[in-house]
Formats: structure tokens, sequence, C-alpha cells
């Protein structure tokens, strides 16, 4: 199913975190969220699976505006991964674990069932993580841990999968390990990526947020410019597909202070919102 | 399944807990008059036996075998609510409420008048009114956010503690030891009439509590993670947090300040069965119901032919026991 972000804004604690974006996701691709700590990721990701509630705009998982439909419907649609700390979980096993993604599908009281059973059992093995069944959920490595809430979010049958920096805190091998194996699931997926290499190796599109604020969106090569790179993540970096056909960023020698001339300073701006206006301003007068 | 053999340790424990006291009567001989009197048969044994059992005893007997389950039922529900393995009805100032109800019905001239229902009803009302504030100044723009209910629970008890200890220092002596037996908890004036309503409501509550442990087990994630299982976190937590409520208030109101319970025993099931609210719950209900059966047994032999409160009891075995468990699990130390 396609993700359309119509226009929205999200406001935290009153204060706007999210200023009128608008994205797409088409069915079945896999779009990074990428953009400096404090962009928003998260927050337009909340908007995404129904937690924070918008204060404008629409977000639409298959033809219908999530915040119209009810909290189990709109968790039918899509099924999120994110960086919770699960410590009160202590005791409960993978199996288990797994079986809580089908809560959307059976009534408020309801016991999981044959279909159930058989859900879980398919998404551990689509996520290589049916040996883990029987362990304990804190027991678990972190590259396990991150595939059985991935397993979890696909028990949930979603037609959208929403990922909140789900490579942290993973060994190497275990992030690329992760990332080809979401890539290969074909399920629609809007995933924050932390990791900028990663997310240029395996996403076709990515958008970036800037303080709110999409600053550039499309396929990765149109996206992340040396002009991008030097404005929103302050780094000389060239992105180019190698004759491998991978795409990686080439750093400068220096890639704190050889940025791409004129680098535009912005002057300082008291008394204003982060973001509120004045920022915008400044970028389209800095292109 | 433990719970049908842990049931049928509990009545075998009620019975001989019935036949237990200053004068003994034989278990069978218990057995036979609970069960003449449950098929509404006529008296099976002479009559003051008949009346130590079924009137003095049993109701005793079954108070605490409710007020047990009740508690350590709330405790559970409580601990899912705020993701805190040390969250119980004292801890979130539930009980401390209702002792204030109760203290303001046994010390001010209008508490007098209306005589020992007074207690009952302005004890459930405190409990009520802690939970009540609790929901209230948790919440923070529509969300309750865990550590922030805890703490509004701590310092509400502590509010309630201050007037309570107030009101006891302008009690006269005769007041104050009717406040203290109170506040420390006793089933020993259990008697029929009360027991249908606290028993609906704690019955009732665990069975809710019990169907609704899918959607505990989703808090144990997180609440972004159950938010996006499609479960209203908000609403979840608000409603555990009135059926707690509920809950303790009935039995406080009845059986007076017994601490402990409620975090001793989700956390001794726990041990046995881990964290899934479905298998947690229930069994939880039963264990407490014999705890406290056990406990009560205890408090009217070890110091014949004197009563010692529940509440020290209670606080006795259980402070070293949580402790031993806090030193044990390790996963506390991030909880």
């Amino acid at each position: 199913m396609r993700l359309t972000v119509d226009d929205v804004t999200v406001h935290l604690d009153h204060r706007p975190v999210v200023h009128d974006v608008t994205l797409e996701v088409a069915p079945g691709a896999l779009v990074g969220l990428v953009g400096p700590n404090g962009s928003g990721k998260s927050s337009l990701l909340r908007a995404v699976y129904r937690s924070l509630r918008p204060r404008r705009g629409v977000v639409n998982v298959g033809g219908d505006d999530v915040w119209r439909l009810g909290p189990r419907e709109a968790a039918r649609r899509t099924a999120a991964v994110l960086q919770e700390r699960d410590t009160t979980a202590a005791g409960l096993s993978v199996a288990e674990v797994v079986t809580l993604g089908r809560t959307p599908h059976h009534g408020m009281m309801g016991r999981p069932g044959a279909s159930d059973r058989e859900a879980v059992a398919d998404s551990l093995k689509r996520t290589g993580a049916e040996h883990l069944a029987e362990r304990d959920i804190t027991g678990l490595s972190g590259g396990e841990r991150q595939r059985v809430l991935l397993a979890r979010a696909l028990a949930q049958h979603p037609h959208l999968l929403v990922l909140d920096e789900v490579t942290n805190h993973l060994d190497i091998r275990a992030r690329f390990e992760l990332l080809a194996l979401i890539r290969g699931l074909g399920v629609t997926t809007l995933a924050v990526l932390h990791d900028l290499d990663l997310a240029v190796r395996f996403c076709e599109q990515l958008v970036v947020l800037d303080e709110g604020r999409v600053h550039a969106a499309g396929p990765v090569l149109d996206v992340l410019t040396p002009r991008v790179m030097a404005d929103v993540f302050h780094v000389a970096a060239r992105v180019e597909r190698h004759t491998d056909g991978v795409v990686r960023i080439n750093y400068a020698a220096d890639p704190l202070t050889a940025l791409p001339a004129p680098h535009p300073v912005p002057p300082p701006a008291p008394n204003t919102w982060p973001g509120s206006g004045s920022g915008s301003a400044e970028r389209s007068a800095a292109r | 399944m433990l719970l049908l053999p842990l049931l049928a340790l509990l009545l075998l424990v009620m019975i001989t807990a019935i036949s237990v006291g200053a004068a003994e009567v034989p278990p069978g001989e218990v057995w036979r008059i609970v069960l003449a009197r449950l098929t509404g048969g006529g008296p099976v044994s002479d009559i003051a036996t008949e009346q130590i059992v079924w009137e003095f005893r049993a109701p005793r007997v079954v108070l605490a075998a409710v007020a047990g389950a009740g508690l350590a039922v709330a405790g559970a529900a409580l601990q899912a609510v705020v993701a805190n393995p040390l969250a119980d009805p004292t801890v979130l100032g539930f009980s401390h409420g209702a002792a204030l109800g109760a203290v303001i019905a046994l010390t001010t001239a209008s508490g007098a008048a209306l005589g020992g229902v007074g207690v009952s009803t302005a004890a459930f009302l405190g409990a009520l009114l802690a939970g009540a504030m609790v929901f209230a100044l948790g919440r923070k723009a529509g969300r309750m956010a865990p550590t922030r209910l805890v703490l509004s629970g701590v310092a509400i008890g502590y509010l309630f503690l201050a007037a309570t200890s107030y009101l006891q220092l302008r009690a006269t002596p005769t007041e104050l030891r009717t406040v203290l037996f109170w506040m420390l908890g006793s089933v020993a004036g259990a008697s029929w009439d009360q027991l249908p309503l606290v028993t609906t409501v704690v019955v009732a509550g665990a069975v809710a509590l019990s169907l609704l442990g899918g959607l505990l087990n989703t808090l144990l994630t997180g609440d972004e993670s159950a938010t996006s299982l499609g479960v209203d976190v908000h609403r979840l937590r608000g409603a555990l947090l009135v059926c707690a409520a509920l809950i303790t208030g009935t039995v406080i109101a009845v059986a007076g300040g017994i601490g402990f319970v409620g975090l001793m025993i989700p956390h001794l099931v726990r041990l046995a069965t881990g964290p899934d609210h479905r298998r947690l719950i229930p069994l939880t209900a039963v264990t407490g119901a014999l705890y406290l059966v056990l406990v009560d047994l205890l408090s009217r032999t070890l110091d014949r032919p004197n009563e010692l409160p529940l509440g020290i009891l209670t606080a006795l075995l259980g402070a070293p026991f949580f402790l031993w468990l806090l030193r044990r699990n390790k996963g506390m130390d991030t909880a």
C-alpha cells in the first residue's frame, strides 16, 4: 500500500517539531528518512504509526487517513519497530513477543488461535529467527533482538512498515544483515536511518529532513548532492554510484572544513522558535 | 496449568484455617458443616460448633482470601500500569487515601455518628479520591507517563499521611487505639453480610484483568510499541487504574490497611510463571488468597489468645522477601 504524508505539522509539548511535511512512499518501496539529530524524524514517524496526532495535515495509508481509522484498524495496516528498551518484558519468550504482533487482529480480550500461531511461525521464518522462538527476549544479542521485533511487526501483516533507527547499537555485520533482510521483505517501508552510509547503500529513495522540514526528497543520487551534504549534515562529501553498482559516500580528506564554497553562515536569530519561518527564509536566501 | 492445583490447595488451607482456633474443630467436621450450609441443608453438628465454624471463622477466612486476592491482583495491575516492579496500592497512595478516609470517620464527630459502615465507606472514598488524584496529576497533555504516575502517587500518599497523622494527634486515646488497629489491618470482625460486595468486586476485577492480560502484555514492550500494536495505551492505563483503585478501596474498607501483599505476591508468581499477564493475574489472585489466609492463621495462633494485626505480619514476612528479591533479580537494576 502507498503511504502519503500531506502537509503534516506535528507539535511536541506545544512546540512545532515537524512543519508542513509532504512525502510519499510508493507500494513496495523502501524509503529512507534521514537528517541530523532533532530534525523531527521520530516525531514524523509517530504521526504515521498513530502515536502523535498531527496539528495539521493528513497521513494516508492505503487510501485512508490513519487518524480517522481506529487504533486497531490502523495497526492492521502499519507496523513499527522502535527504539524502546523493554526491560520489563524479561521472562517473555521470543514466540510470546512475536505473538503480541497479532494483537490488532483479535478482539480486546481475544486469545491467539491457530491462524495467529501460523502468522507467528511464518514471520519468525521470514526473519530467520525460528531457532530463537523459545529464548527469553532479554537474553538476545542486539541483532537477534531486532530480527525478533521485525518478526513481531510482520506478524501484524502490515501493509506499511515504519522503522526507527533499527540498526543502532548493532555490530557492522548485523547492520548489513538486518538491512538486507528489510530490503528483501518487499513490504512498503519508511525507515529512519541514522547511518547515512547504510542509507545510501540500501534505499532507492531518501527524504532529508532538516529542522522539521523536507529539505530534499527523491532518488538517492539526486538528493544527496554536495550542497545538501554541506548544508544539512555539515560535512564535505560526494555521493556517487561506483563501478560495482553500489552507491557510496566519498568524504573529503578533511570533511569538516573542506565545505563547498560559498558556505552560507546563517546569522544568529534570537527570539524565534527553532525553524518557525526564519530558518526557511535563510535557506531560500542561501540558494 | 497451575491454577487448578492452587485452587484445590486454597480450599484445603481454608478448611484447615477454619478448623484451627481456641476450640479445635476437626477438618472433616468443618467440611461437613460448610457443605451442608452451602447446599442449604440443616445443622449437622451441635449449635456451638456450627456457630464457631459458620458464623465466626468461615467469614473471617473467606474475607482473608478475598482481601489477599484483591490486593495481590491490584498490585499486579498497577505494576503493569506504571511499568515499574515497585508499584503497589501503597506506593501509589491508594492505601494512604483509604487510611485518611477511615481516620476522618473514626475521629471526627460526624464520622462517629455514622458508625462502622461510615468507616468502610470513608475508606473506600479515600482510596478512590487518591486514585482520581493520581490519574489527574499523572496526566500531562492527555498522556500518562509511568514515572510521573509513580511520583504523583508517592507525593499524594505523603499528603494524605500528613493529614492522617494530624488527625491522630488530636484523637482521644480510645479513638487512637481503634485507628491503629484499623490501619494495621484485620479480618477478625468479618461477617457474612459484608462479604458479597467485596467478593463481587474482587472476583469481577480479577476476571476482567485476566481477560485483559493480552493487552497488559503489550505494555511490557513500552508505550510507543504498544500504541503501534493498536492499543490505546492511555485509555487502557485509565481503565486499569480505576479497576485497581476500586478493588483496593473495597478491600481496605473492610479489612483495613494490609501492606506488602500487592508488592510481594505478583513478584513471587512472576518468578514461577514469567510476566505473561494471562497467566500472572489469575495465579496472583489465588496465591494472594492463599497467602493472606495463612497470614491470618498465623496472626491468631502465634500469640494466643491475643491477635497480631495482619499488617504487622505481612510487613514482617514481606520486607525480607522483597529485599531478597531485589538482590537476586538483576533486571531491577535497570527497571
